[in-house]
């Protein structure tokens, strides 16, 4: 990496403790076994019909819309409500605080229960769209919700850290030059928060791809509405499994380009 | 360039500050004070950067009743960490501030002005200390400000640099048609600078003058610090001496009619030509200058004791207040 210090030549310290290697070494296998086997196992003949099938197609198509539109969601949405917990004062900010995180800690299922109660046919918000007309349970709209659910999190709270980061003085700054606080967010808050918008989008991304558990129990399973690619492999698992693992391989391949996007774009930044 | 007029205040912040200002357009009054004293609080007050209560009235205008928000005080406030834009090019930190016509192009006219017009495209970290200072001298003034308030705005620059700003600034500052208010610690500033000298001490106003005369018969320790004398308070009196009138001596001086103190030097260090002691009595700390020589002969280091003494002749009395 450049710019640290060279590290002191290993053999002036001693060898690494056993125990130290030991622990280590068993992580690591546990990490690279499974994705190693599953790489191996993959029916690489089949990977580029399994792609191509129709059923693969509508669950990528869903699983890129689902995730493009909570990433913008997370922008449009999540932008404002991180800059308002980072930079507004009012009451009950902390617990507004508390209660955008916990989507971040709860299983996903008990998630997908959680917005059934509020937007199923009978729920708070549910019924009284559906006297209007607008049924969400069971459609690509529920997917879109689901996923932006339980993936904003990850981005409020990337973006609120980058906010707090880098403070209110530029703000000041700028309020002393006469820019209104809405020229302010556009010209320099939000340049400057952009790492950190990157990085939470990213995430926001990343989590949406894997999404399954809150998706399967608020919009369901059915192709070419609501089965996401998570949810074609679990269906896949329980009948071809040779079909689940190639489904899981191009899943795995996505997630390995984002992380190297991550990679480069995030994790090697100051 | 807008007319700008009279600035009239009583500034209150809660346990912080309780000031007037009376100020005309044209003028360039310092701020001094010790850390605590109330200038930074000031600054933002009128920046509207604190809540404060009383009024602030300018060129007719209440700032106060009914509040005035920052961006609309047509201020320009220099930092003293800067504060320019990182993401953004030493013209466009300019040009951010300027409220009509071609932005760009007033923007570069006072990077011309402030002597940088070549640094224009460079970003806020390729930029040396004094460099980045003139940027925010000229975003600041780009502003037409009515109020340029600058805090400390040559701390954290090397000596030469800070002059070299100084110089300039004063330049600027005697073009300048509104009312400037600079905070610093440095006497130099105050008396090359500004019309007028403010003295806070406390969140009180502990002296206001020319600053020949502040800088003459100060009232607060702080001033005679910075202007180099020692002030002592004697009834309603004020004693002001300079360090070089001090006598320094082992043994007790001879004859009586004489001011003098016992105590053990604190710390010595050059003073242009001379050795500065400062040295702790039994009653005020005295600052006294001697020649290398002396210091010599006298073997002084800290701690060892010593006997000060002044002629009346030597000290300026004037009453406080």
């Amino acid at each position: 990496m450049p710019g640290r210090s060279a590290a002191p030549p290993g053999s002036a310290l001693g060898r690494p403790p056993v125990g130290l290697v030991v622990a280590g070494a068993v992580a690591g296998v546990l990490l690279i076994l499974p994705l190693v086997t599953l790489v191996l196992a993959t029916p690489w003949s089949e990977f580029a019909a399994q792609l191509g099938s129709p059923a693969v197609a509508d669950a990528l198509r869903i699983t890129a819309l689902a995730s493009s539109v909570t990433v913008l969601a997370c922008l449009v949405l999540g932008t404002p409500l991180a800059w308002l917990l980072a930079r507004v004062t009012f009451p009950g900010r902390s617990l507004l605080r508390a209660a955008v995180t916990v989507p971040l800690v709860l299983p996903p299922v008990v998630a997908g229960v959680a917005l059934v109660t509020a937007f199923g046919r009978t729920g708070l918000i549910g019924a009284p769209l559906r006297d209007v007309g607008i049924v969400l349970p069971y459609t690509t709209t529920a997917v879109v919700i689901a996923h932006t659910f339980v993936s904003m999190p990850f981005y409020v709270l990337s973006v609120e850290g980058a906010l707090r980061t880098n403070g209110e003085q530029y703000d000041v700054v700028a309020a002393t030059l006469g820019a209104t606080r809405w020229t302010t967010f556009w010209r320099i808050t939000m340049p400057l928060a952009w790492p950190g918008i990157l990085a939470g989008a990213m995430l926001a991304w990343a989590r949406s791809l894997g999404e399954f558990g809150a998706t399967i129990t608020f919009a369901g399973n059915y192709p070419g509405t609501t089965q996401t690619m998570p949810s074609l492999i679990y269906t896949a698992l329980q009948s071809d499994p040779a079909v689940a693992r190639t489904l899981s391989m191009i899943l795995l391949v996505v997630s390995l380009v984002i992380l190297g996007m991550l990679r480069n774009r995030w994790l090697t930044s100051p | 360039m807008s007319r700008p007029g009279v600035l009239s205040a009583r500034i209150v912040v809660e346990d912080r500050l309780d000031a007037g200002l009376e100020a005309e357009p044209g003028e360039v009054i310092a701020v001094v004070g010790p850390n605590g004293a109330g200038k930074t609080t000031l600054l933002r007050a009128l920046a509207g950067l604190a809540p404060m209560r009383g009024t602030l009235t300018v060129d007719g205008t209440s700032w106060t009743d009914p509040p005035r928000l920052t961006r609309d005080r047509r201020i320009g406030f220099v930092f003293q960490d800067q504060s320019l834009f990182p993401h953004l090019s030493a013209l466009d930190n300019v040009a951010f501030g300027v409220r009509t016509g071609d932005k760009r192009q007033a923007a570069h006219d006072w990077l011309v002005r402030l002597g940088i017009a070549d640094l224009e495209t460079r970003r806020p970290t390729q930029l040396s200390g004094g460099q980045a200072q003139r940027v925010a001298i000229a975003r600041a003034l780009a502003t037409d400000p009515s109020l340029l308030l600058l805090d400390e705005p040559f701390t954290g620059l090397d000596v030469g640099v800070a002059s070299a700003l100084r110089v300039e600034l004063g330049r600027h500052l005697r073009e300048y048609a509104g009312i400037a208010l600079l905070v610093t610690h440095d006497a130099l500033d105050a008396l090359m600078l500004a019309d007028r000298v403010l003295v806070l001490d406390h969140g009180r106003v502990a002296q206001e003058g020319p600053p020949r005369e502040v800088a003459a018969q100060p009232r607060t320790e702080h001033v005679a610090r910075l202007v180099g004398l020692n002030l002592l308070r004697e009834g309603t009196e004020l004693l002001a001496f300079s360090p070089t009138a001090v006598n320094v001596s082992i043994g007790e001086p001879e004859g009586s009619p004489r001011l003098r103190w016992h105590g053990s030097v604190r710390s010595a260090a050059p003073h242009g030509d001379a050795i500065r002691l400062l040295v702790g009595t039994d009653g005020p700390e005295l600052i006294a200058d001697i020649t290398p020589a002396a210091a010599a002969e006298l073997e002084l280091g800290p701690g060892r004791p010593v006997w000060l003494a002044v002629k009346r002749t030597a000290v300026t009395t004037y009453p406080a207040r």
